[in-house]
């Protein structure tokens, strides 16, 4: 019973001083006068906006990348207490004494020097030698650009931390699979990966990459497992069920976390809110949900609404109308109708109501009980201020020809008989007895006469027009399009009959309540959406740069500059780092070449593990590497040096691999070995030397004087900066 | 045809032979005629292949009754007469041919003997075989002829293609972002079929009336309709089955969207042909494995080059099959490889072949039709704004043609300066103010695409006003890196720019005409710089790339390309950007080069040389199909409406009283090719999983998942490579993009089906009857796709009367989705 009394309790510990000497220089190195500038550097203006948003709770939308590293820096703010009120406006300004300088920056400082340990022990589970590990971790700790990265305010560091995590874990994995599969320390792995490659592409879009690696490897080796026939069939299936369950399914729900937790943290609205559709406003708490709180569901005959665009391009705006007119001619010389003007306006006004009006009926006011309209019933709209009927007709729209002119009717007497008969189509129905209903539902207007479907076209009219958008009666109509979706906004039953009362009835506030609940996969989806199509602004910038400039880093970029002297801080990397890293991605792509060609020619040049141990590591790293380089060429968005960054990591793992590998198969003599050995350690150490003497650009700390400035100027693409005096 | 049909199924079912398909290096490497019976001396004993290797040398004569004892029922057996026999070999290898071509040199010992056959049954079965091709083709020439010439009235794209097919008979220069080998075939066959290029091709609609276009539309529909007999020869190399093939045939020849396409003057059918020969002849040379260097291997290879050459002149999406045949030949290099019988020397040659017939003779022909392409097209016409100065000097006609103009650029010289970036044109100015609220109140500097007085500019020195033209002063030149002034002529303002943002690209500053008289304020003047060039050169007319860099802010003057609104007339937004990043839209050049103190040189010595000009046209093409983007709130066809057949395009013809056409494949192909292609990958993943586990598969399906495998591999390939990278691509697509890639989902139907059909014939080869579920599946998938045309027939050949919304319109029932609008 006692049992376990007789064994003294041992408790034996393995401490590798490598990882622990790695891990303390790459916090220091990392974390060194963290808080220092205190000034807003670079695209730390750009992130810490949404940090405050954060903070403040209020609503964003970003289309940069996924809500999780934006909300990692948050919890930099969190922790150390930051209310969010720092206005970020240019870079360079000085931050106020309530910004928590430290902890906003420890996150991505943190990963930068957990990273520098990572590379040791990716490359030793890769099977390589410690030397070579040490030699990965060493690379990582004194490249500059890195260094750089991680001490701002930036996500670029996290994520390749995570990068790093997945491939690690990945590996540690499939080394305990061998022998202990489905053991504790098995499942955590798998498990871990899973969780890192989501987070990775939580962080930014690019970390799918990485993730497609490490999956692309995995179903090789699960392929390879499915040829195993000492397995029996049904442990297959369950490596293959635990795998799918890890690596696929397991990162798509945390994925969904990171926007439940964003969408749970940010229930406020702000300025974004316009970009969003109006069930979504509605959802926030202030905003659109303070005027539509209240207002009755079901739209009836009789109702008053506002009509907003479901597409919203190139501005989000409210079907309207207004007294003047359609000029006679046009400046091209075609004519008219010469009838009252409906535009699309992307401002609240009182003439963007309208009134929902039976066809069969004269009055304007709701029912009692309300006769709400359903999918498929024939409408009339009223515009509220001017009574005039929403019309199209067969006359070509003032700048796009091809469609009809939406006017208000104005009856001169003309041949030209009214045509204001539209009927309903809700696009989101479920049923067609479906009733149209505030905010949620999604209508088409179809024109009874003619067919034709009201449509925002986007383009803005000239003066005549104020500048508002046209809005056309489209005739071709070539399937779904969201811009000839609408959705009523503001809605409230119209009570009073006689027009100038109904007028006063209009400029006054809506009230009543209702609440409206989104589900949360609709709230997702709607974001995710926004968040892919949102287009950013593709202006070129100054320190842009094209994926061809990084590989020899020929660009560089100016992160901040002391508003008195000349100390700044800039992304630069070590060029000897660089230079050869890229150097040693080409020689393992030709070495790789070649003996695959005498393999197949039955020439072994390496024994089977080590042969299987390079093409592992080449997959993992030069692998690494391209998936995160090679995409950018598609990518069509302004690109900056340290989109390179991730893809440099996984080079510099490359490189002590390649260097163990020439060292130790293709030195024949002991001659060569040493003459290599001697080669190695010179370069490292003028490495070492391009690192410090670079250091100053990278730490900022120290002001040069520019002669100096000018003597590190070594390529004249980069933009060093150098005060005139 | 059914009778026939059913005949050859029989056999084909009833010879399935089993075969060898993992011991890849032992297997035996048969000729297609001959049945491998293989007496391979190194059989590994105890393999399970060894069992099967051993019945098979059971003498010919026997064979047929083995098999009828081992699975007497099995897929028809009963049918198979034994004059059939013969045709096994022919049928029976595939298995063996699919089962790779490693040891091609082991042909030669695998032989099997020549078993005696009855010669009038084999020359009855090619005869059969020869009637169902010629069967074949003549449906589809049929369908593909049937009321070409209506309706009479150019339809859809006639209106591009038909007009450069006129340019190409009135040598005329034009631009287009395809190559020219299609357009030159159209006008060809316009040439010989005696249209004499006089039609304007306005719009879609307008009338031939006595103009001949039967010519250019045949041309198109003859190579439409070869598109089947070639699917048809695909399908049964790749499968050796007749059904597969008839099934392929049909699903093609009763398509309504392949039928409209192959109609009118169009790329499509052009392009479509190339590619399915390519294919066909890949296809075709891998079966030619086995006797390398052969002449039917050299013929197919070379023909393949040829195709491939053909597919991209037409259009660059040709370059798709160019990467299947790449990788094709890739894979056949790396098996070839790793043959340890064949010598280094014997590798080299293979791969010399390969580059001789898949690189340079394509590459050779491509620039050909180029060649043929420039000597043509020699007068000045539309296109001629697309190209650079130097260009435009080529043609006869255009205004650099044969003029003569001072080489080097001096101070007084009038000149014009173009933007070398495409479709940006001439440095303009005018007599018109920037509006209130853009910038400063100045005059406006545009860039303008047509030729007129308002783009000419006067250089002056920067510091002095005095007339350069002045006989008495020497002439002086300007060099790189001299500070100029440039002076509009006609209104006599200096260019200019200060710290004012731009009009559109608020980034960049403001550029405009100021000053009274040529006297301006330090903000005019512009460091002129050639790119490439030391400091002190002198400035070439057309052929100096200069920059024009301003002297107080440092900015470079440019375009950004943008179009200005009304106020600006529409023409293109000049700037001055701060970022002084090389790119084509801040380089200039000079054209019109005005001096009276110089003298005029002949500028025949500027002409850029071929491969600048195929560089150049390149250039344009690739830039021209890149600014093909679609605007925010025009509905464009995605990628993945094509496939579930979601819309089709007007051809022609919108309102009821109109002859319509309307591109729309028929439904129930498409819809099938859909269920196939999940239902292939579902099946060759089951069969790939199978064999990686070790399982045992029986002959027959050992055989047919070959067949799945391997050939329905490669017609997999093709559709992905024919069809994902549109979801890559930026510009405008349409629906017609998908073609291509529905042949090859159609042919991967036809054998899919197929396969399966004997599969489940097999599985079910204990019931009675069994044999019957292929020939009956086959039948009436046949039929139901003759009877899907017979509906759908109208939307190819014409509708009039109401519109498909109308309950009245016979059509009406037809339109299974909403989003179809005939």
């Amino acid at each position: 019973m006692l049992g376990f009394l007789q064994h003294p309790v041992v408790v034996t510990a393995e401490v590798n001083l490598n990882m622990v000497a790695l891990t303390a220089v790459g916090l220091l190195s990392r974390l060194w006068q963290l808080a220092y500038p205190r000034a807003v550097v670079f695209d730390e203006v750009y992130y810490g906006q949404y940090i405050s948003f954060y903070m403040k709770r209020i609503f964003f939308l970003d289309g940069s990348g996924p809500p999780f590293g934006h909300m990692l820096l948050a919890l930099g703010g969190y922790l150390g207490g930051f209310d969010g009120n720092f206005l970020w406006n240019r870079i360079g300004a000085e931050y106020s004494s309530n910004v928590p300088v430290w902890s906003l920056r420890l996150l991505p400082a943190l990963s930068g020097a957990l990273s520098v340990p990572m590379a040791y022990e990716i490359v030793w589970e890769l099977g390589f030698s410690h030397c070579a590990a040490t030699g990965a971790a060493l690379l990582m700790l004194i490249e500059n650009a890195l260094i750089t990265q991680s001490r701002l305010m930036l996500l670029e560091s996290v994520l390749i931390f995570f990068n790093l995590l997945a491939v690690l874990s990945y590996l540690k994995f499939s080394n305990s699979q061998k022998h202990r599969p489905f053991s504790p320390r098995w499942w955590f792995w798998l498990v871990l990966t899973g969780v890192a490659c989501s987070c990775a592409v939580g962080i930014k879009y690019v970390g799918v990459f990485t993730y497609l690696l490490v999956l692309g490897v995995a179903a090789v080796h699960a392929w390879h497992l499915i040829g195993d026939q000492t397995l029996s069939n049904v442990r297959v299936l369950c490596h293959l069920l635990a795998r799918a369950a890890a690596l696929v399914a397991l990162p798509v729900l945390v994925y969904l976390l990171f926007f439940y937790a964003h969408l749970l943290l940010l229930y406020r609205s702000g300025p974004h809110d316009q970009v969003m559709s109006s069930a979504f406003q509605a959802s926030l708490e202030g905003g659109l949900a303070r005027v539509t709180q209240g207002q009755p569901l079901e739209v009836a005959f009789g109702s008053q609404v506002t009509l907003k665009n479901v597409f919203g391009q190139p501005v989000p705006c409210w079907l309207h109308s207004h007294q003047s007119t359609y000029p006679m001619i046009y400046e091209n010389g075609r004519g008219s109708s010469h009838q009252q003007q409906v535009t699309c306006y992307p401002f609240k006004d009182v003439n963007n109501w309208w009134i929902v009006k039976d066809p069969g009926r004269h009055q304007l006011v709701v029912n009692n009980p309300p006769r709400p309209v359903r999918h498929g019933d024939v409408v009339q709209l009223v515009h509220g201020m001017t009574t005039r009927l929403l019309n199209t007709h067969d006359v070509a729209a003032p700048l796009s020809p091809h469609a009809q002119e939406v006017s208000c009717y104005i009856d001169y007497n003309i041949s030209m008989p009214p045509q204001n008969l539209w009927r309903l189509d809700i696009v989101n129905r479920e049923s067609d007895t479906d009733v149209w209903k505030t905010i949620l539902s999604e209508v088409r207007f179809v024109h009874v006469n003619t067919s034709a479907i009201l449509k925002l076209s986007g383009v803005p009219l000239p003066d005549w027009g104020f500048r508002q958008l046209e809005v056309v009666g489209e005739k071709l109509s070539w399937g779904y399009h969201e811009s000839t979706v609408w959705n009523v906004e503001e809605h409230r039953y119209g009570r009073s009959q006689e027009q100038k009362e109904r007028e006063l009835e209009l400029h006054s506030p809506t009230q009543v309540d209702i609440s409206r609940n989104l589900s949360f996969m609709a709230r997702f989806s709607e974001l995710q959406w926004r968040m892919l199509t949102v287009r950013g602004d593709d202006s070129e910038h100054k320190y842009s740069s094209t994926p061809l400039d990084w590989v020899m880093l020929d660009t560089s970029i100016a992160y901040w500059l002391h508003p008195r002297t000349s100390a700044q801080i800039h992304l630069l990397g070590n060029v000897v780092i660089w230079a050869s890293a890229s150097l040693a991605t080409l020689v393992y792509a030709l070495l790789f070449v070649w003996y695959l060609l005498r393999r197949r020619r039955r020439v072994c040049d390496l024994p089977e593990d080590r042969w299987l141990r390079w093409v592992l590591a080449g997959a993992l790293c030069a692998g690494g590497w391209a998936v995160n380089y090679l995409p950018f060429f598609l990518m069509e968005k302004t690109l900056f040096l340290y989109h390179y960054l991730p893809a440099l990591t996984f080079q510099i793992l490359l490189l002590p691999v390649v260097l163990e590998h020439v060292g130790d198969h293709l030195c024949r003599s002991q001659l060569q070995r040493s003459l290599f050995i001697a080669l190695v350690v010179a370069w490292f150490t003028s490495a070492c030397h391009v690192s410090n003497m670079l250091r100053p650009l990278t730490y900022g700390d120290r002001s040069l004087s520019p002669s100096e400035l000018k003597a590190l100027r070594w390529k004249d693409s980069w933009d060093i900066l150098i005060r005139k005096y | 045809m059914l009778c026939a049909t059913s005949r050859l199924l029989a056999a084909r079912a009833a010879s399935a032979l089993p075969a060898h398909s993992r011991g890849r290096g032992l297997a035996p490497r048969s000729r297609r005629r001959e049945l491998h019976f293989p007496g391979h001396p190194e059989l590994p004993p105890g393999d399970f292949l060894a069992g099967r290797f051993a019945r098979h040398s059971v003498p010919a004569g026997r064979r047929a009754v083995l098999r009828r004892g081992r699975m007497p029922p099995a897929a028809g057996g009963g049918l198979a007469g034994s004059e059939l026999r013969p045709r096994k070999g022919r049928y029976g290898s595939q298995a063996a041919r699919a089962a790779g071509r490693d040891v091609t040199t082991e042909a030669a010992t695998a032989r099997s003997p020549k078993r005696p056959a009855p010669p009038s049954s084999r020359r009855f079965e090619a005869a059969g075989r020869w009637a169902l091709l010629a069967l074949v083709t003549l449906t589809s020439f049929v369908t593909r002829f049937h009321r070409l010439d209506q309706p009479p009235h150019i339809c859809w794209d006639e209106t591009h293609f038909g007009k450069m097919g006129s340019y190409y008979i009135n040598r005329t220069f034009f631009f287009d972002v395809h190559p020219p080998l299609g357009k030159m075939l159209i006008g060809l066959a316009g040439y010989l079929s005696g249209y004499d290029g006089t039609f304007l091709f306005q719009k879609p609609g307008d009338n031939y009336e006595h103009h001949s276009y039967m010519g250019m539309r045949g041309f198109c529909a003859f190579l439409g309709s070869m598109l089947i007999p070639l699917a048809y020869l695909t399908v049964l190399e790749l499968s050796r089955s007749l059904p597969a093939a008839l099934l392929t045939a049909a699903f093609l020849t009763f398509d309504t969207g392949c039928l409209t396409l192959s109609q009118y003057i169009l790329l499509d059918p052009i392009l479509m042909f190339f590619i399915m020969a390519a294919m066909l002849s890949m296809v075709k040379y891998n079966s030619c494995a086995n006797r390398p260097f052969s002449a039917p291997w050299w013929f197919w290879l070379s023909l393949t080059g040829i195709n491939l050459a053909g597919a991209l002149g037409v259009k660059f999406v040709g370059l798709f099959i160019i990467l299947q045949v790449g990788w094709n030949t890739l894979s056949d290099l790396w098996h070839l490889f790793g043959d340890l019988s064949l010598s280094m020397v014997t590798l080299g040659k293979h791969l010399t072949a390969r580059i001789l017939c898949l690189i340079v003779l394509p590459l050779a022909l491509y620039i050909a039709t180029y060649a043929v392409h420039f000597m043509v097209l020699n007068k000045s016409g539309p296109g001629d704004g697309f190209f650079s100065s130097a260009f435009q000097a080529r043609l006869s006609g255009n205004n650099l043609h044969n003029a003569s103009i001072p080489e080097h650029l001096a101070y007084g010289s009038v000149i014009t300066v173009k933007n070398l970036r495409m479709a940006v044109g001439y440095l303009h100015s005018h007599r018109h103010f920037y509006p209130e609220g853009v910038g400063a109140r100045q005059q406006q500097v545009t860039t303008y695409l047509h030729k007129d007085y308002n783009n000419l500019w006067i250089i002056k020195k920067h510091n002095s006003n005095s007339d350069p033209l002045d006989p008495s002063l020497p002439v002086e030149f300007v060099r790189h890196g001299d500070i100029i002034r440039l002076e509009h002529k006609e209104t006599s303002r200096n260019l200019h720019s200060h710290y004012h943002e731009a009009p559109l690209t608020r980034k960049h500053y403001q550029v405009t005409g100021y000053g009274i008289n040529g006297s301006g304020d330090s903000n005019d003047f512009w460091r002129i710089e050639v790119i490439n060039r030391k400091f002190g050169n002198r400035i070439k007319v057309l052929r100096s790339r200069i920059r024009l860099i301003h002297l107080v802010t440092g900015c470079v003057l440019g375009s950004s390309g943008k179009v200005l609104p009304k106020w600006g007339w529409e023409q293109l937004e000049v700037t001055c950007t701060p970022y002084l990043k090389e790119t084509l839209s801040s380089i200039w050049n000079v054209e019109d080069h005005i001096n009276p103190k110089l003298p005029n040189i002949s500028l025949e010595v500027l002409q850029p040389s071929f491969p600048e000009i195929m560089l150049e046209s390149h250039m344009v093409m690739i830039r021209g199909n890149n600014g093909l983007k679609p605007k925010d709130n025009e509905f464009t066809s995605k990628p993945w409406h094509w496939p579930v057949n979601f819309q089709g395009l007007r051809f022609s013809g919108v309102n009821d009283t109109d002859f319509r056409v309307y591109l729309l494949g028929n439904p129930v192909v498409w819809w099938l090719n859909l269920l196939s292609l999940a239902l292939y990958i579902l099946s060759a993943s089951v069969f790939a999983v199978a064999v990686q586990r070790g399982a045992r598969l029986p002959a027959e399906v050992e055989g047919l998942s070959q067949v799945l495998l391997r050939g329905g591999g490669q017609l997999l390939l093709g559709w992905m490579m024919h069809y994902f990278p549109f979801f890559l691509m930026g510009r405008v697509l349409y629906f017609h993009h998908y073609f291509p890639a529905m042949l090859f989902s159609s042919m991967l139907t036809g054998l899919l089906w197929d396969t399966l059909l004997r599969l489940c014939a097999w599985s079910l080869a204990s019931y009675p009857l069994a044999g019957c579920v292929h020939t009956l599946g086959i039948l009436s998938l046949l039929l139901g796709t003759a009877y899907s045309f017979y509906l759908f027939h109208p939307l190819a050949y014409g509708m009039v009367g109401p519109l498909a919304q109308d309950p009245r319109s016979p059509m009406a029932g037809l339109r299974w989705l909403e989003s179809w609008d005939f």
